[in-house]
């Protein structure tokens, strides 16, 4: 058995540490960039260096070609336009310099599967930091937990079916703060920094601080199952059992969107990280697709034959791996709507979750397995790791940047070391596990500043850096619905009032007439105009046509 | 004519150019008598004729006889000149010659405009004096000699032959200057960014290194610096044998205390304790083995490497048998604690470096990272050892002890490389026997039960591999012989040793791939769950209404008209409803047309199209090209800080407090003169003499000047 992890992951200095790659694969961000070009993974990259110039991988869209005939200042704004672009490609190339940890991974010796060997083991094996971070918290007291970590992966945040919520910085194994909040507890979020998380409670949807105070009781969002949090949109994305799919800025605490989904029971969620779309799965067995600005489905797949029970979305928006009644696991690319592969899994997953590097884990009944290379077209085969848990699962969740899994169960919580999940080079501007107080206060001033509107929210990130090429019309069709009203729209004639009798009724009435249908007037009046012209010119033509080429003075002639 | 007219247009243009507006002068006649009362000339009434003015040409003798023949022709001649154009005509080819004029003049300010519309970034006030310190020549270029003093001493720099006028470099010289230190500054400044960036991270590690409070950190730190001071040593022997010595006895009195005391002996109470615990706890025996070693590096004899070669080859010689009484081969290998020397740590660490060179010729890249990542793994673990050490109390103390008993390791490590020629065949013998037996017993406990089907196939496995695996380390140890001597022996290893855990059995793991019956059983099953529910015919329900809400309704213009019949369900006839029946356009093709379980929906979002370019800027005529050149990112999320930076800079910059002024003819064209004049050789001494006279005078009394010059010039004053 050989594990080699990155734990050994030092404080980067934050203005150094610059990571390209884990932005641009970062969801919503990418707005800009066209299409998956930008986003490379590690590996591949490796294989790039090989044959092609640093500069190759961080290419942004296509090259441009100046046409021949092209005026002189358009030459101009090209080229500028595209030295720019690639000076910038080029120094992104050489910041990359400075992502110097790889990943970690697990080998089996010789005929040795790698799923055979136990926590214990590699716990035993790995240095002793490593080894504390697989541990078990016994809650059995209190049913099924949710977790969920925070964005820099310091914090976690559990939560009992019986009403049991704590928050917990695991690395350390301090305690934040526990509460029993005396109600069931659905689902638990963290919102943008671990100072705020969201409970969706049995009625309402609660907010509480780190210390486990009471911050909001939001009544708008009431019987929620499932919560999404978007970091770069500060929305707080909710499911609820009434099939409302609601969206609440926490920046302004004030609610974006309230769909009436039409599906019933929202029990399936997840978000898709690329372009901040929200999943659901239902039980008639299709996956769709939301974003807080249209009232229908952008997106609706038949992916099971029964119900949907879980969903994942990979980090770079590209493949969403469903499980479903029907037991099967199915690997789609979301980009083009098509099913890579499905396989069959005899207990069916209950829970899904995709790690920052592409590792699956599904839980199975009372036992977690592990997938390697999920993401692509080749079919799995065999769990990468298993681990067996008493009680059923109810949440899981991989520890950003930590080869870490945590799972959530009927007898508490357990954190479980998965050598290679977790993306080993941080972003410190964006996320940064070792951030100071002082840091998180500066992020969290600048991510406010930098908050994405909802409205930009689709199914194509890069929207916004095109042409809208609608008409006209359309576009004045589309601001007319918006405002209720239409701009250009003449004002209705008023006629003025008059003395000496001349207001009356009758008068104005008159008056009135006088200028109405004016516009439609004008138009008839004209086409009446061009027919006749029309038709003279007809008329002269079948003249010329009945005579020839004759004039009258022509019958004088001998 | 109309050369008659250019050539008059140059007339005027020179007239109007040369002498825009002189006056002509009056002339005066003189006169014989001169008198206030009256001017009087002489024939005043009578017509000067052109025959008389040249009537003296004829008669004097100098005139050339070519200009006599012209002023004959013209004399001769009848024709009369043309009258002059009138006032408008004139005013007119002046206005026109002034256009010219001025657009000549103008012309040259449009590269410069257009350069500057083009330019990036532009910094007003323009031709801004770099700032910093000048030069002292530029100081100095305005000052002039005045007083007498200074012309004194300029007197006295002329007598030795210094420039005087110009201390300054010529703008040529300068020039060039400026040209020549481009690069070497380039290449100054990037040794210099270099150096600094070392510097800082050099300071950084210090700083960093000082500030880890790690125990084991600082025990490997002082370890290297032990070998560095063994190092030392070796130098010290042959240089200064004075203070060798003198550190030998050192060594040799921490070796007599060590001799003296019951320390590492095991015999204390946290040994007896350890010992007990010993039969279960890997740590425990790990502790008691490293106290062990540690008596054993302490009072370890010292020989004193001599200065004379022919004695140190007879002292290799005589350190042979330290190997050979080594108890670890004699009687039984199986029994760990038989044996003295129990773990080798730094052999270990030397000898991984040669066996990365053999894996490296013989495996391939793959095996090589691996065995990398092994080595680190061994090299990690190895420094796991040292951490996990005794109990606290001991450690205190042992601190000092251990240092030396280190040294002393490292110490009889040098020795044995010294001697290792001679020992290497002796050794190996002795090594491979000891390492067949131990294996071929070990290899009893290595299996381990994987799963339910290994403990079933147990039996038959067990007795084939121990009758195999003694075979493989012979071959091992034949090609030992050529490796280093220290290998690593690890010989308790609980995993090995016990079979305890290895019993532990895991259910195997579910298989994913099912079997084609079971397969078709689940489906039999999943239908009879779902029977109720037909998902896919909803499914394609729902995308056919879709589809149908997206297809334009027809527009039906058609009205009853006389002499129709009216009531329900009655069709207009047939030429009304083809008439007035509108079908529009079909719209585009769905883009789910091609993915029957998919729904996607045509709606435009109208969200994004508020924040969108809705119209295709100046220079672009296409969407594609402006696309294209809005594609990369400027923020700072996505890009380094110097692009940022260099991609949002300012169209135009300004100074502040500065005065703009108008760009003057002068700032563009003088750029563009500068290449002509000869290069003036200044030598460096006199323009060094000349500031210092300048500087002198302005703060020393003008006497102690002039005298100071006489000295250093060698000129009487």
């Amino acid at each position: 058995m050989l594990v080699f992890g990155f734990w050994t992951t030092k404080i980067c200095n934050t203005r150094n540490c610059f990571n390209k790659i884990v932005l641009i694969a970062l969801f919503s961000l990418t707005f800009h960039c066209n299409g998956f070009a930008s986003i490379v993974c590690p590996d591949l990259k490796k294989i790039l260096t090989k044959f092609d110039s640093p500069s190759r991988w961080f290419m942004l869209g296509k090259k441009c070609k100046v046409p021949a005939g092209a005026r002189e200042r358009l030459k101009e704004a090209i080229a500028i336009s595209e030295a720019m672009s690639e000076h910038a490609q080029k120094q992104a190339a050489r910041y990359d310099l400075l992502l110097p940890e790889d990943a970690g991974f697990l080998e089996g010796d010789e005929d040795e599967d790698t799923n055979t060997i136990s926590q214990a083991d590699i716990a035993d094996a790995v240095d002793i930091t490593s080894g504390s971070k697989y541990f078990n918290l016994h809650l059995s007291q209190f049913g099924p937990y949710r977790l969920d970590y925070s964005r820099t992966g310091r914090n976690l945040l559990v939560g009992g079916k019986k009403g049991h919520v704590a928050c917990i910085d695991w690395q350390t194994k301090d305690l934040k703060c526990e509460m029993n909040v005396m109600e069931t507890v659905n689902d638990v979020k963290w919102l943008h920094t671990e100072a705020m998380f969201a409970v969706a409670q049995k009625r309402w949807l609660y907010i509480y601080d780190s210390k486990g105070v009471e911050l909001h009781c939001v009544k708008k969002f009431n019987d929620v199952l499932r919560m999404q949090f978007l970091p770069y949109h500060f929305l707080l994305a909710t499911a609820s059992a009434t099939g409302f799919l609601q969206y609440l800025d926490v920046s302004i605490g004030k609610e974006v969107a309230a769909i009436c989904t039409k599906m019933g029971r929202l029990d399936v969620m997840a978000q898709n990280p690329h372009n901040a779309v929200i999943h659901l799965g239902h039980p008639n067995g299709t996956v769709s697709l939301w974003s807080p600005n249209q009232k229908e489905s952008l997106v609706k797949m038949l992916c099971h034959r029964g119900a949907v029970r879980s969903l994942a979305v990979d980090k770079t928006g590209t493949y969403m791996v469903t499980s479903g009644l029907d037991r099967k696991l199915k690997v789609y690319d979301i980009r083009a709507f098509k099913p890579l592969h499905s396989c069959f899994l005899p207990a069916g997953a209950s829970c899904l979750s995709l790690s920052q590097r592409g590792l699956l884990s599904a839980a199975t009944g009372e036992i977690v397995q592990v997938y390697q290379n999920v993401l692509g077209s080749n079919p799995v085969s065999k769990p990468y790791m298993a681990h067996r848990l008493r009680g059923q699962i109810w949440g899981l969740a991989y520890c950003p940047f930590e080869d870490v899994l945590g799972i959530g169960h009927g007898e508490g919580f357990t954190s479980m070391i998965v050598p290679g999940a977790g993306e080993p080079n941080f972003d410190a501007l964006d996320t940064n596990p070792y951030r100071s107080h002082k840091q998180r206060q500066e992020w969290e001033v600048k991510a406010l500043l930098e908050k994405v509107q909802p409205e930009l929210i689709g199914l194509d990130p890069g929207q916004l850096s095109k042409v809208d090429q609608a008409s006209f019309e359309q576009r004045h069709k589309e601001q007319i619905e918006a405002l209720g009203f239409d701009p250009l729209a003449k004002d209705k004639f008023k006629p003025r009032t008059k003395k000496k009798g001349r207001s009356s009724a009758g008068a104005i009435e008159k008056r009135k007439r006088k200028v109405a249908h004016e516009d439609q007037r004008d138009e008839i009046r004209q086409s009446v105009q061009e027919r006749t012209e029309r038709e003279k010119e007809l008329k002269e033509k079948s003249n010329e046509k009945k005579l020839g080429n004759k004039s009258t003075l022509d019958r004088f002639r001998k | 004519m109309q050369n008659e007219n250019l050539v008059q247009i140059s007339f005027f243009n020179q007239l109007m150019l040369v002498h825009p507006r002189k006056k002509q002068n009056e002339r005066s006649e003189a006169s014989v008598q001169v008198s206030e009362y009256f001017v009087n000339a002489e024939g005043t009434g009578d017509k000067v004729n052109l025959s008389d003015l040249l009537g003296t040409v004829e008669k004097t003798s100098g005139a050339s006889n070519k200009t006599k023949k012209q002023l004959r022709n013209l004399q001769s001649s009848k024709e009369t000149l043309e009258l002059p154009l009138n006032k408008q005509q004139t005013e007119k080819i002046q206005r026109g010659i002034a256009y010219e004029k001025t657009t000549a003049e103008v012309s040259c300010w449009k590269n410069i405009i257009l350069q500057n519309q083009k330019a990036e970034q532009m910094v007003f006030p323009l031709n801004q004096e770099s700032s910093g310190p000048k030069r002292v020549e530029q100081v100095v270029a305005g000052w002039k000699v005045q007083t007498p003093l200074e012309q004194e001493i300029f007197r006295l720099l002329h007598g030795s032959r210094q420039p005087v006028n110009d201390p300054v470099l010529t703008p040529v010289e300068e020039q060039s200057l400026k040209a020549m230190s481009l690069e070497e500054a380039k290449i100054r400044r990037a040794e210099l960014q270099k150096a600094r960036a070392l510097q800082s991270y050099y300071e950084a590690k210090a700083k960093r290194e000082k500030k880890i409070k790690s125990k084991k950190y600082h025990k490997v730190q002082n370890k290297a610096k032990r070998k560095d001071f063994l190092k030392q040593f070796d130098e010290m022997v042959k240089t200064n044998p004075e203070g060798a010595l003198e550190e030998l006895k050192k060594m040799e009195l921490s070796r007599m205390e060590e001799r003296m005391s019951l320390k590492h002996q095991n015999s204390g109470k946290w040994a007896k304790s350890k010992a007990i615990m010993a039969k279960y706890d890997d740590s425990a025996r790990k502790a008691m083995q490293e106290q062990l070693q540690m008596n054993k590096d302490l009072t370890q004899k010292m020989v004193v490497p001599s200065d004379d070669e022919h004695e140190s080859i007879e002292e290799g010689l005589e350190t042979v048998p330290d190997f050979v009484n080594d108890p670890e081969t004699v009687i039984d290998p199986v029994n760990p604690w038989m044996r003295g020397q129990l773990t080798h740590e730094e052999p270990e660490v030397s000898c991984v470096t040669a066996e990365e060179v053999q894996t490296a010729e013989e495996e391939n890249e793959e095996e090589e990272i691996i065995g990398e990542f092994e080595r680190k793994r061994k090299l990690s673990e190895v420094v796991e050892e040292d951490v996990v050490e005794v109990s606290d109390k001991e450690e205190e103390d042992e601190d000092e002890e251990e240092d030396v008993s280190e040294f002393n390791t490292l110490f009889r490590l040098m020795r044995s490389e010294k001697t290792r020629e001679g020992s290497n065949q002796t050794r190996g013998g002795l090594n491979t026997a000891g390492e067949e037996d131990e294996e071929g017993l070990l290899s009893e406990g290595q299996i381990r039960v994987r799963s339910i089907e290994d403990l079933e196939v147990l039996d038959e496995v067990v007795e084939p591999r121990a009758i195999e695996e003694p075979s493989a380390p012979q071959t091992a140890a034949a090609e030992a012989t050529s490796e280093p001597p220290h290998k690593k022996k690890r010989e308790i290893n609980l995993k090995e040793v016990l079979t305890k855990e290895a019993k532990a059995v895991r259910l195997p793991f579910l298989p994913t791939v099912v079997d084609e019956e079971e397969r078709d059983e689940q489906i039999s099953i999943i239908k009879e769950a779902f029977a109720g529910d037909d998902v896919i015919s909803d499914f394609i329900k729902d995308k056919s209404r879709q589809e149908a809400a997206g297809r334009p309704a027809v527009v039906d213009l058609t009205l009853p008209g006389w002499g129709e019949w009216g009531g329900v369900g009655l069709k207009p006839p047939r030429w009304k409803r083809k008439r007035f029946r509108i079908k529009t356009a079909p719209p585009p093709p769905r883009q789910d047309q091609k993915l029957p379980d998919v729904i996607i929906s045509e709606k435009r979002t109208a969200s994004v199209a508020s924040h969108q370019v809705s119209q295709l800027p100046f220079p672009f005529q296409n969407t594609a090209q402006f696309e294209s050149s809005i594609r990369t990112p400027i923020g700072s999320t996505w890009n380094t800080q110097t692009v940022v930076k260099n991609m949002t800079k300012p169209k135009v910059v300004t100074k502040l407090g500065a005065i703009i002024e108008p760009m003057v003819k002068e700032d563009f064209i003088k750029s563009k003169t500068t290449a002509a004049g000869d290069l003036v050789f200044l030598s460096n001494c006199p323009k060094k003499i000349n500031f210092i006279i300048f500087f002198l005078l302005q703060t020393l009394s003008s006497i102690f000047v002039v005298s100071l010059l006489g000295c250093l010039l060698n000129v009487p004053t």
